[in-house]
């Protein structure tokens, strides 16, 4: 995996400890995407690089089966998405929730559609070994950050416990944290083993993960668990920080990821902490709603902050097209985005379309279209959105999240990612306000 | 308004000589054709026959189309899960809007505003709406027939609502589709007796308000009925007219296969060469072939998207229920000569398991589905054009299906031309390509039957002149 440094660690002055040249945080989303940073797939903001893709690794007794995905040959032929980057972890925000108070020693349990679901070690090996995704996480024992400290030394035991998968547990308190992250790090772990350190108390805990290459035994990077189980946006900097601060625990050549970070404010809480990868179902709940993301992006910001700020009502950052105000709306989402639903069609008729209850609707406002191609949702593995060739095809709000990514990609190069930070908060509390102060 | 011009005054010639009204265009929709010029002679120009079959160009103003063609049916201004894009990838050339649900959302008045149908929507291609009273009558309770128009209870506030013939064509032109249909009175195809008559001829004097009324279209079409001999006279009636085209309805209700073609066949040795003829509600593809070789050209049906929503796919040997257990584990495409984005990339095991599911499902099965449809659109017209006809894929269920063409023949219906059926071969099993059907479900073949269909092993068929016992 290509490394580098653009500068130095983050400090209150202003930089931000960039991982990776070529693939500073980038979103990932839910049922995730990660990015796998590759060179050749850094592109300008028009043509957005693929996103990797993130299954959820929970394969229901429904969907379909395990021998018929090795039949296939794997993730990349059954989503025909050859070019792409499979990434799979078992926790998915949508359809496969963590559920830590039925997790025991025999394995972990999540919330799923079908029920409540106990994974074993074993069984989800063999999902992964037929499912052939690039990397992977270990099954991990993720808690939220209130339980009780017993709890937490459980779940670090559980996670590392298993010589099974070779994963390690990260612990609640620091030195639970630093045993299970030096563990974790000394180890080697074989295959595509990614070794899931369970969250745990107030420091969340660090996830480690492998991918890539069968032969090496070098853990990739690492995945941060327990978070965005519910705890608040104030603790998290400092739950964040509290790994990600202190070298020894986390190498800083390695990526970082976590899960559960959704919201724009989050995933810039989570870059500032030195997070590389997010993954996060914000999209997926905003498109439910009918809304479409409106917050202006790099070229747009120049001519757009006065504006939002006069629209009485309105927050900046998305509108509702299922609003009346758009019947007669003849102008795109948004003016100069280059996705395919902005580049087609009106907020007319996607309130149209809305009205109706027609399934284009979400089509145009969240998936890719790549090829006009719709997006592919497996409910088996978790929801995975493909794509093919995203780029100026993809949907609008899919499309406009990978570009604030983008953007904060820029910024971090150009070394003003703090300001870049504040601002974008402050705007978006402005227009919170000032739609509160005008209702 | 509607910004239409007026080629000449209408007149109000008596019908026993009319002088055919000129064709009208909408001046918006040829406005929004870029510049292009308008088409003068929007009709139908045929390339290609086999004995009543044809292949044609039909002119429109937003698309130069061939037929025989598929219309796939965009109730509320999109086909159910697939971007206008997708639609021009599949080969797509007409599409139908519901004028009685948009009127209801999101308004004709609306549609107008924003510029028509195809603005709204961003379909470049041709538009087709029908004329509302289908669903009127189907939909709404209370619905009443009169001589005025349809009345019926608004779904919005219950009160009763009147839709004449007149303001179907005027909600029509607002949404600016390349064909309007006129409204006509929809009887039940199961109704025998003088309600049939009074239907007909109704219908014709409806015609004439649209005419009369100098409603502005681009092509008026006509349903017919089901009832043969009342449909003689109505079928008399609108070529009198001269009108731009002529769709044949009320055919899609269940009546019998055997009843189905009569009709057909009757309809189309009538209705004048140089026009083209849609009917109504046809979605089976063999049925498409039959009316196909009947002389008809364009088609439309809920049926291909519909049944993609339960799961079933459209393969040449029938259908594929994708629901069911067998698929789970099948890690073939759907039709592996299929060469839809669908086929080249799925495998039957993954849709299944995302049929009713996900819409993602129902959205890869509509997209190949409509792919079939308009592949086999597209065979017919170049088998046609290139004397190949005999050798079009015919699409067949296991058992087969013959198509018979007979030589004038005495029924009790008066003469005909020709007339054609088809019938169900019991098996398939031991018949060669070179077989030629000499009786069919025990039913002989009459003297000298033009033609003969026979489907081959490998699931072609083969068109063959005379008739033979055994093989050859």
């Amino acid at each position: 995996m290509e490394q580098g440094r653009l500068s130095g660690r983050a400090t209150p002055g202003g930089q931000l400890f960039d991982r990776n040249s070529s693939s500073p945080p980038q979103y990932s989303q839910g049922p995730a995407r990660f990015y796998l940073p590759r060179p050749s797939l850094f592109s300008p903001y028009a043509r957005l690089a693929p996103p990797p893709i993130q299954p959820s690794s929970l394969i229901s007794s429904e969907g379909i089966s395990l021998k018929t995905i090795s039949e296939l040959g794997g993730l990349h032929q059954m989503l025909g998405l050859h070019e792409h980057v499979f990434a799979a972890v078992p926790r998915d925000s949508t359809i496969s929730l963590p559920d830590y108070q039925s997790s025991n020693r025999m394995g972990a349990s999540f919330e799923t559609p079908c029920g409540r679901l106990l994974i074993k070690p074993l069984q989800y090996m063999e999902m992964i070994s037929s499912m052939k995704p690039n990397m992977w996480a270990t099954l991990a024992d993720e808690v939220p950050a209130w339980v009780s400290e017993k709890r937490n030394k459980a779940s670090v035991d559980r996670t590392t416990g298993g010589a099974v998968f070779g994963s390690i547990v990260g612990g609640s308190k620091i030195e639970e944290r630093k045993r299970c992250a030096e563990a974790v790090a000394e180890r080697n772990v074989s295959g595509n083993l990614i070794s899931e350190v369970g969250n745990t108390m107030p420091l969340g805990s660090v996830r480690k993960w492998s991918g890539c290459d069968r032969e090496t035994d070098d853990i990739l990077g690492f995945c941060l668990g327990g978070f965005g189980l519910g705890e608040s946006m104030d603790e998290r900097p400092s739950l964040l920080g509290a790994i990600t601060n202190v070298k020894e625990i986390l190498p800083e050549e390695k990526p970082r990821q976590i899960c559960g970070l959704g919201l724009p404010e989050e995933v810039l809480q989570g870059v500032a902490a030195g997070i590389d990868l997010f993954d996060s179902t914000y999209i997926y709940h905003l498109t439910l709603g009918g809304f479409a993301l409106t917050f202006p992006l790099e070229e747009i910001r120049r001519h757009g902050y006065g504006d939002q700020l006069s629209d009485t009502g309105r927050d900046g950052s998305k509108i509702n097209l299922k609003a009346t105000i758009y019947r007669k709306d003849t102008s795109p989402i948004l003016e100069g985005c280059k996705c395919y639903t902005c580049q087609n069609h009106t907020k007319a008729y996607i309130n149209h379309l809305l009205n109706v209850h027609e399934m284009l609707a979400q089509i145009l406002l969240e998936m890719y279209v790549p090829n006009s191609l719709p997006i592919a949702v497996a409910l088996f593995l978790g929801r995975v959105i493909l794509t093919r060739n995203f780029c100026h095809l993809s949907s609008h709000n899919t499309h406009h999240y990978l570009g604030f990514f983008q953007m904060i990609r820029e910024a971090i190069k150009g070394g003003t990612f703090e300001e870049f930070r504040q601002n974008f908060v402050e705007t978006r509390r402005d227009h919170i306000l000032a739609a509160a102060l005008s209702a | 308004m509607l910004g239409i011009e007026s080629v000449t005054a209408e007149t109000s010639a008596p019908l026993t000589n009319p002088k055919p009204p000129p064709p009208k265009f909408n001046l918006r929709l040829a406005a929004a054709a870029a510049g292009a010029k308008v088409q003068a002679a929007a009709g139908v120009k045929i390339l290609g026959r086999f004995n009543r079959a044809r292949a044609a160009q039909l002119t429109l103003p937003h698309f130069v189309c061939q037929t025989p063609l598929f219309m796939p049916v965009g109730t509320q201004g999109t086909i159910k899960g697939l971007t206008t894009s997708q639609l021009e990838e599949i080969g797509c050339q007409i599409i139908l809007g519901n004028t009685y649900h948009l009127a209801l959302r999101p308004t004709s008045e609306l549609i107008d505003e924003l510029g028509g149908l195809h603005n709204f929507m961003n379909w470049p291609r041709a538009l087709l709406t029908d004329s509302g009273g289908f669903q009127m009558v189907s939909l709404l309770h209370l619905a009443d027939i009169t001589e005025k128009g349809v009345t019926f209870q608004s779904p919005v506030d219950g009160k009763p609502m009147l839709l004449t013939p007149e303001e179907s064509i005027q909600i029509q032109n607002r949404i600016g589709a390349d064909i309007i249909m006129a409204l006509d009175d929809v009887v039940k195809t199961t109704i025998t007796g003088p309600r049939i008559e009074e239907a007909m001829y109704r219908t014709l004097r409806w015609i004439d308000r649209c005419i009369a009324g100098n409603c502005p279209v681009t092509h008026t079409w006509k349903l017919d009925d089901t009832y043969l001999l009342v449909k003689d006279i109505c079928v008399k009636g609108l070529v009198e007219r001269d009108l731009p085209g002529y769709a044949i309805g009320g055919l899609a209700g269940g009546e019998d296969k055997d009843s189905f073609w009569r009709v057909v066949a009757q309809c189309t040795a009538a209705l004048p060469e140089d026009k083209p003829r849609y009917v109504m509600g046809v979605g089976y593809p063999l049925d498409i072939v039959v009316c196909s070789a009947l002389g008809a050209d364009m088609y439309d049906c809920v049926y291909p998207t519909r049944t993609a929503r339960f799961g079933t796919a459209l393969i040449p040997e029938g259908v594929l229920k994708l629901k069911h257990q067998a698929m789970a584990n099948d890690t073939r495409p759907i039709d592996p000569t299929c060469e839809c984005m669908v086929c080249k990339n799925y495998s039957r095991a993954y849709i299944h398991c995302l049929v009713t599911k996900d819409a993602m499902g129902s959205q890869l099965l509509s997209y190949h589905n409509l792919f079939y449809m308009m592949k086999l659109s597209r065979d017919l017209h170049s088998s046609i054009v290139d004397g190949r006809f005999p050798h079009s894929r015919m699409e067949m269920s296991h058992n087969g299906f013959a198509m018979l063409w007979r030589k004038k023949n005495k029924t009790n219906l008066g003469t005909s031309n020709s007339e054609a059926g088809y019938c169900k071969i019991d098996t398939i099993r031991g018949v060669k390509e070179s077989d030629v059907i000499t009786s069919v479900n025990g039913v002989s073949i009459f003297n000298e039957p033009e033609a003969c269909a026979v489907l081959g092993k490998d699931r072609r068929v083969n068109w063959n002149e005379g008739f033979e016992i055994g093989s050859s």
